[in-house]
Protein backbone atom coordinates (compact mmCIF):
# COMPACT_ATOMS: atom_id res chain seq x y z
CA UNK A 1 0.00 0.00 0.00
CA UNK A 2 1.43 3.40 -0.90
CA UNK A 3 2.07 5.56 2.17
CA UNK A 4 -0.30 8.25 0.95
CA UNK A 5 -3.26 5.84 1.20
CA UNK A 6 -2.40 4.74 4.70
CA UNK A 7 -2.14 8.37 5.64
CA UNK A 8 -5.62 9.05 4.29
CA UNK A 9 -7.15 6.34 6.44
CA UNK A 10 -5.46 7.68 9.53
CA UNK A 11 -6.62 11.16 8.62
CA UNK A 12 -10.22 9.95 8.44
CA UNK A 13 -10.04 8.64 12.00
CA UNK A 14 -9.15 12.02 13.47
CA UNK A 15 -11.99 14.46 14.31
CA UNK A 16 -10.21 17.45 12.75
CA UNK A 17 -10.07 15.95 9.27
CA UNK A 18 -13.37 14.09 9.58
CA UNK A 19 -15.39 17.18 10.46
CA UNK A 20 -15.59 18.73 6.94
CA UNK A 21 -16.05 15.31 5.30
CA UNK A 22 -18.97 14.59 7.65
CA UNK A 23 -20.55 17.89 6.66
CA UNK A 24 -20.28 17.20 2.94
CA UNK A 25 -21.59 13.63 3.25
CA UNK A 26 -24.40 14.69 5.55
CA UNK A 27 -25.59 17.17 2.93
CA UNK A 28 -25.30 14.70 0.04
CA UNK A 29 -27.18 11.96 1.91
CA UNK A 30 -29.90 14.42 2.98
CA UNK A 31 -30.56 15.25 -0.68
CA UNK A 32 -30.58 11.54 -1.57
CA UNK A 33 -32.90 10.73 1.34
CA UNK A 34 -35.39 13.42 0.29
CA UNK A 35 -35.41 12.19 -3.32
CA UNK A 36 -35.79 8.53 -2.36
CA UNK A 37 -38.48 9.25 0.24
CA UNK A 38 -40.42 11.24 -2.36
CA UNK A 39 -40.28 8.37 -4.87
CA UNK A 40 -40.98 5.76 -2.18
CA UNK A 41 -44.02 7.61 -0.84
CA UNK A 42 -45.50 7.99 -4.31
CA UNK A 43 -45.04 4.25 -4.88
CA UNK A 44 -46.31 3.29 -1.43
CA UNK A 45 -49.29 5.61 -1.14
CA UNK A 46 -50.43 5.93 -4.76
CA UNK A 47 -48.98 3.43 -7.20
CA UNK A 48 -48.97 0.23 -5.14
CA UNK A 49 -52.37 -1.48 -5.40
CA UNK A 50 -54.70 -1.94 -2.41
CA UNK A 51 -54.08 -5.28 -0.71
CA UNK A 52 -56.79 -7.90 -1.28
CA UNK A 53 -57.08 -8.94 2.37
CA UNK A 54 -55.75 -5.98 4.37
CA UNK A 55 -57.10 -3.11 2.30
CA UNK A 56 -55.10 0.09 2.55
CA UNK A 57 -53.97 -0.64 6.13
CA UNK A 58 -51.08 -2.64 4.65
CA UNK A 59 -49.53 0.61 3.34
CA UNK A 60 -47.97 1.00 6.79
CA UNK A 61 -45.50 -1.67 5.62
CA UNK A 62 -43.61 1.02 3.64
CA UNK A 63 -42.58 2.76 6.85
CA UNK A 64 -42.77 -0.13 9.32
CA UNK A 65 -40.28 -2.45 7.63
CA UNK A 66 -37.64 0.26 6.92
CA UNK A 67 -37.77 1.66 10.47
CA UNK A 68 -37.61 -1.84 11.99
CA UNK A 69 -34.64 -2.78 9.81
CA UNK A 70 -32.86 0.48 10.61
CA UNK A 71 -33.46 0.04 14.35
CA UNK A 72 -31.66 -3.32 14.24
CA UNK A 73 -28.99 -2.30 11.77
CA UNK A 74 -28.06 0.93 13.57
CA UNK A 75 -27.59 -1.10 16.75
CA UNK A 76 -25.15 -3.42 14.99
CA UNK A 77 -23.24 -0.43 13.59
CA UNK A 78 -23.24 1.23 17.02
CA UNK A 79 -21.87 -1.95 18.61
CA UNK A 80 -19.24 -2.14 15.85
CA UNK A 81 -18.02 1.43 16.46
CA UNK A 82 -18.10 0.69 20.19
CA UNK A 83 -15.86 -2.35 19.68
CA UNK A 84 -13.43 -0.22 17.65
CA UNK A 85 -13.49 2.45 20.36
CA UNK A 86 -12.72 -0.13 23.05
CA UNK A 87 -10.11 -1.97 21.01
CA UNK A 88 -8.17 0.96 19.58
CA UNK A 89 -9.15 3.69 22.04
CA UNK A 90 -10.10 6.01 19.16
CA UNK A 91 -12.09 9.13 20.00
CA UNK A 92 -13.93 9.35 16.72
CA UNK A 93 -15.25 5.76 16.92
CA UNK A 94 -16.76 6.50 20.31
CA UNK A 95 -18.28 9.72 18.95
CA UNK A 96 -19.83 7.77 16.07
CA UNK A 97 -21.38 5.30 18.53
CA UNK A 98 -22.63 8.25 20.59
CA UNK A 99 -24.17 9.88 17.52
CA UNK A 100 -25.94 6.69 16.41
CA UNK A 101 -27.83 5.98 19.66
CA UNK A 102 -30.54 8.68 19.43
CA UNK A 103 -31.39 7.88 15.80
CA UNK A 104 -31.48 4.16 16.63
CA UNK A 105 -33.81 4.82 19.55
CA UNK A 106 -36.13 6.86 17.35
CA UNK A 107 -36.16 4.14 14.68
CA UNK A 108 -37.02 1.50 17.30
CA UNK A 109 -39.79 3.69 18.69
CA UNK A 110 -41.17 4.27 15.18
CA UNK A 111 -41.03 0.55 14.38
CA UNK A 112 -43.09 -0.17 17.52
CA UNK A 113 -45.48 2.72 16.88
CA UNK A 114 -46.14 1.96 13.19
CA UNK A 115 -46.41 -1.73 14.09
CA UNK A 116 -49.07 -0.93 16.69
CA UNK A 117 -51.12 1.02 14.15
CA UNK A 118 -50.76 -1.82 11.68
CA UNK A 119 -51.51 -4.52 14.24
CA UNK A 120 -54.76 -2.97 15.42
CA UNK A 121 -56.65 -3.21 12.09
CA UNK A 122 -55.08 -6.54 11.06
CA UNK A 123 -54.65 -8.49 14.32
CA UNK A 124 -57.20 -6.62 16.43
CA UNK A 125 -54.68 -5.30 18.95
CA UNK A 126 -52.21 -2.42 19.25
CA UNK A 127 -49.88 -4.45 21.43
CA UNK A 128 -49.21 -8.05 22.43
CA UNK A 129 -46.30 -9.58 24.35
CA UNK A 130 -45.27 -11.27 21.14
CA UNK A 131 -41.63 -12.39 20.86
CA UNK A 132 -40.66 -9.95 18.11
CA UNK A 133 -42.52 -7.01 19.61
CA UNK A 134 -41.11 -7.65 23.08
CA UNK A 135 -37.53 -8.04 21.82
CA UNK A 136 -37.91 -4.82 19.79
CA UNK A 137 -39.13 -3.06 22.94
CA UNK A 138 -35.97 -4.32 24.68
CA UNK A 139 -33.96 -2.88 21.78
CA UNK A 140 -35.53 0.52 22.46
CA UNK A 141 -34.66 0.17 26.17
CA UNK A 142 -31.08 -0.75 25.27
CA UNK A 143 -30.73 2.41 23.19
CA UNK A 144 -32.24 4.47 26.01
CA UNK A 145 -29.91 2.73 28.47
CA UNK A 146 -26.84 3.63 26.41
CA UNK A 147 -28.00 7.26 26.18
CA UNK A 148 -28.80 7.45 29.91
CA UNK A 149 -25.53 5.80 30.89
CA UNK A 150 -23.56 8.41 28.94
CA UNK A 151 -25.39 11.29 30.58
CA UNK A 152 -24.76 9.73 34.00
CA UNK A 153 -20.95 9.68 33.61
CA UNK A 154 -19.21 13.02 33.63
CA UNK A 155 -15.84 12.05 32.13
CA UNK A 156 -16.47 11.53 28.39
CA UNK A 157 -13.69 8.96 27.99
CA UNK A 158 -15.04 6.81 30.81
CA UNK A 159 -18.55 7.24 29.41
CA UNK A 160 -17.22 6.03 26.04
CA UNK A 161 -15.95 2.81 27.57
CA UNK A 162 -19.02 2.14 29.73
CA UNK A 163 -21.40 2.78 26.81
CA UNK A 164 -19.27 0.63 24.52
CA UNK A 165 -19.49 -2.32 26.90
CA UNK A 166 -23.26 -1.94 27.27
CA UNK A 167 -23.72 -1.57 23.49
CA UNK A 168 -21.64 -4.66 22.75
CA UNK A 169 -23.34 -6.83 25.40
CA UNK A 170 -26.76 -5.64 24.23
CA UNK A 171 -25.99 -6.70 20.66
CA UNK A 172 -27.03 -10.24 21.64
CA UNK A 173 -30.60 -8.94 21.38
CA UNK A 174 -30.36 -8.23 17.64
CA UNK A 175 -30.24 -11.87 16.44
CA UNK A 176 -32.99 -12.61 18.97
CA UNK A 177 -35.20 -10.03 17.26
CA UNK A 178 -34.25 -11.29 13.83
CA UNK A 179 -34.92 -14.97 14.51
CA UNK A 180 -37.80 -14.43 16.96
CA UNK A 181 -40.41 -15.14 14.28
CA UNK A 182 -38.78 -18.52 13.64
CA UNK A 183 -37.93 -19.50 17.21
CA UNK A 184 -41.29 -18.64 18.75
CA UNK A 185 -44.65 -19.22 17.20
CA UNK A 186 -46.34 -15.98 18.19
CA UNK A 187 -48.41 -13.23 16.64
CA UNK A 188 -45.89 -11.46 14.38
CA UNK A 189 -45.64 -12.91 10.87
CA UNK A 190 -42.41 -14.16 9.34
CA UNK A 191 -40.07 -12.18 7.12
CA UNK A 192 -41.76 -10.05 4.51
CA UNK A 193 -38.86 -10.37 2.14
CA UNK A 194 -36.66 -13.39 1.53
CA UNK A 195 -33.63 -13.65 -0.69
CA UNK A 196 -34.19 -17.36 -1.29
CA UNK A 197 -37.94 -17.85 -1.67
CA UNK A 198 -40.05 -16.64 -4.58
CA UNK A 199 -41.51 -13.15 -4.02
CA UNK A 200 -44.81 -13.29 -2.17
CA UNK A 201 -45.84 -9.76 -2.97
CA UNK A 202 -46.44 -7.55 -5.97
CA UNK A 203 -43.33 -6.06 -7.54
CA UNK A 204 -44.55 -2.50 -6.86
CA UNK A 205 -44.90 -3.31 -3.15
CA UNK A 206 -41.40 -4.75 -3.05
CA UNK A 207 -40.04 -1.75 -4.95
CA UNK A 208 -41.78 0.62 -2.51
CA UNK A 209 -40.26 -1.14 0.51
CA UNK A 210 -36.78 -1.18 -1.00
CA UNK A 211 -36.88 2.50 -2.03
CA UNK A 212 -38.19 3.53 1.40
CA UNK A 213 -35.48 1.44 3.04
CA UNK A 214 -32.83 3.18 0.95
CA UNK A 215 -34.36 6.52 1.99
CA UNK A 216 -34.21 5.49 5.66
CA UNK A 217 -30.55 4.52 5.23
CA UNK A 218 -29.66 7.85 3.64
CA UNK A 219 -31.63 9.76 6.28
CA UNK A 220 -29.90 7.92 9.12
CA UNK A 221 -26.43 8.50 7.60
CA UNK A 222 -27.18 12.19 7.06
CA UNK A 223 -28.61 12.93 10.50
CA UNK A 224 -25.97 10.87 12.33
CA UNK A 225 -23.13 12.66 10.52
CA UNK A 226 -24.69 16.04 11.38
CA UNK A 227 -24.95 14.92 15.00
CA UNK A 228 -21.36 13.69 15.07
CA UNK A 229 -20.28 17.15 13.93
CA UNK A 230 -22.09 18.67 16.91
CA UNK A 231 -20.49 16.08 19.20
CA UNK A 232 -17.03 16.88 17.81
CA UNK A 233 -17.55 20.58 18.57
CA UNK A 234 -18.86 19.73 22.06
CA UNK A 235 -16.04 17.39 22.94
CA UNK A 236 -13.04 18.96 21.21
CA UNK A 237 -13.63 22.40 22.67
CA UNK A 238 -10.16 22.55 24.12
CA UNK A 239 -8.57 21.81 20.75
CA UNK A 240 -7.29 24.83 18.88
CA UNK A 241 -8.42 23.73 15.41
CA UNK A 242 -12.09 24.35 16.20
CA UNK A 243 -11.53 28.10 16.14
CA UNK A 244 -11.20 27.97 12.37
CA UNK A 245 -14.84 26.81 12.09
CA UNK A 246 -16.23 29.89 13.77
CA UNK A 247 -17.47 32.84 11.79
CA UNK A 248 -17.28 35.73 14.24
CA UNK A 249 -19.06 38.26 12.05
CA UNK A 250 -22.48 36.71 11.46
CA UNK A 251 -22.41 33.68 13.72
CA UNK A 252 -22.87 31.47 10.69
CA UNK A 253 -20.69 28.59 11.77
CA UNK A 254 -19.66 25.73 9.58
CA UNK B 1 -58.52 13.29 -3.16
CA UNK B 2 -60.96 12.57 -0.32
CA UNK B 3 -60.69 8.91 -1.31
CA UNK B 4 -56.95 9.11 -0.95
CA UNK B 5 -57.13 10.52 2.58
CA UNK B 6 -59.83 8.02 3.56
CA UNK B 7 -57.37 5.15 2.86
CA UNK B 8 -60.24 2.72 2.31
CA UNK B 9 -61.51 3.27 5.85
CA UNK B 10 -58.09 2.87 7.48
CA UNK B 11 -57.29 6.60 7.61
CA UNK B 12 -56.75 6.65 11.41
CA UNK B 13 -54.16 3.85 11.32
CA UNK B 14 -52.34 4.83 8.14
CA UNK B 15 -52.05 8.55 8.97
CA UNK B 16 -51.17 7.99 12.63
CA UNK B 17 -48.29 5.81 11.45
CA UNK B 18 -47.09 8.09 8.62
CA UNK B 19 -47.73 11.22 10.71
CA UNK B 20 -45.55 9.91 13.54
CA UNK B 21 -42.67 9.27 11.12
CA UNK B 22 -43.01 12.79 9.69
CA UNK B 23 -43.08 14.35 13.17
CA UNK B 24 -40.09 12.33 14.41
CA UNK B 25 -38.00 13.16 11.33
CA UNK B 26 -38.84 16.86 11.66
CA UNK B 27 -38.11 16.94 15.39
CA UNK B 28 -34.84 15.03 15.03
CA UNK B 29 -33.54 17.35 12.31
CA UNK B 30 -34.49 20.41 14.40
CA UNK B 31 -32.88 18.87 17.49
CA UNK B 32 -29.59 18.14 15.71
CA UNK B 33 -29.46 21.67 14.31
CA UNK B 34 -30.16 23.13 17.74
CA UNK B 35 -27.44 20.95 19.23
CA UNK B 36 -24.90 22.17 16.67
CA UNK B 37 -25.90 25.75 17.37
CA UNK B 38 -25.53 25.24 21.13
CA UNK B 39 -22.16 23.56 20.63
CA UNK B 40 -20.89 26.50 18.59
CA UNK B 41 -22.33 29.01 21.07
CA UNK B 42 -20.48 27.27 23.89
CA UNK B 43 -17.31 27.18 21.80
CA UNK B 44 -17.57 30.89 21.03
CA UNK B 45 -18.17 31.69 24.69
CA UNK B 46 -15.07 29.73 25.65
CA UNK B 47 -12.94 31.61 23.12
CA UNK B 48 -14.26 35.16 23.47
CA UNK B 49 -11.93 37.43 25.41
CA UNK B 50 -13.34 38.46 28.81
CA UNK B 51 -14.78 42.01 28.95
CA UNK B 52 -12.33 44.67 29.95
CA UNK B 53 -12.50 45.80 33.62
CA UNK B 54 -13.53 49.33 32.58
CA UNK B 55 -16.59 48.07 30.74
CA UNK B 56 -17.47 45.67 33.49
CA UNK B 57 -17.54 48.49 36.01
CA UNK B 58 -20.07 50.54 34.08
CA UNK B 59 -22.23 47.46 33.63
CA UNK B 60 -21.78 47.77 29.91
CA UNK B 61 -20.13 44.42 29.39
CA UNK B 62 -21.46 42.16 26.69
Amino acid sequence: MPPSMALNWFRLSSPVSFYPIAGAWSYAFAVLAALLAGIGLVIGLWIAPTDATQGDAYRIIFIHVPTAWMAMFIYVVMAGWSALALGFNTRLSAMMAQALAPTGALMAALALWTGAFWGRPTWGTYWAWDARMTSTLILLFLYLGVIALRSAIEDPRRADRACAVLAIVGAVNVPIIYFSVQWWNTLHQGSSISLTAAPRMAMTMLAGILVMTAAAWCYAISVVLARVQAIIVERERGAGWLESLIDWRVGDDR
Amino acid sequence: MADFFAMGGYAWYVWMAYGAVAVVVGVEIAAVRARRRRAFDALRMSLEPPPSPALARTGDAR
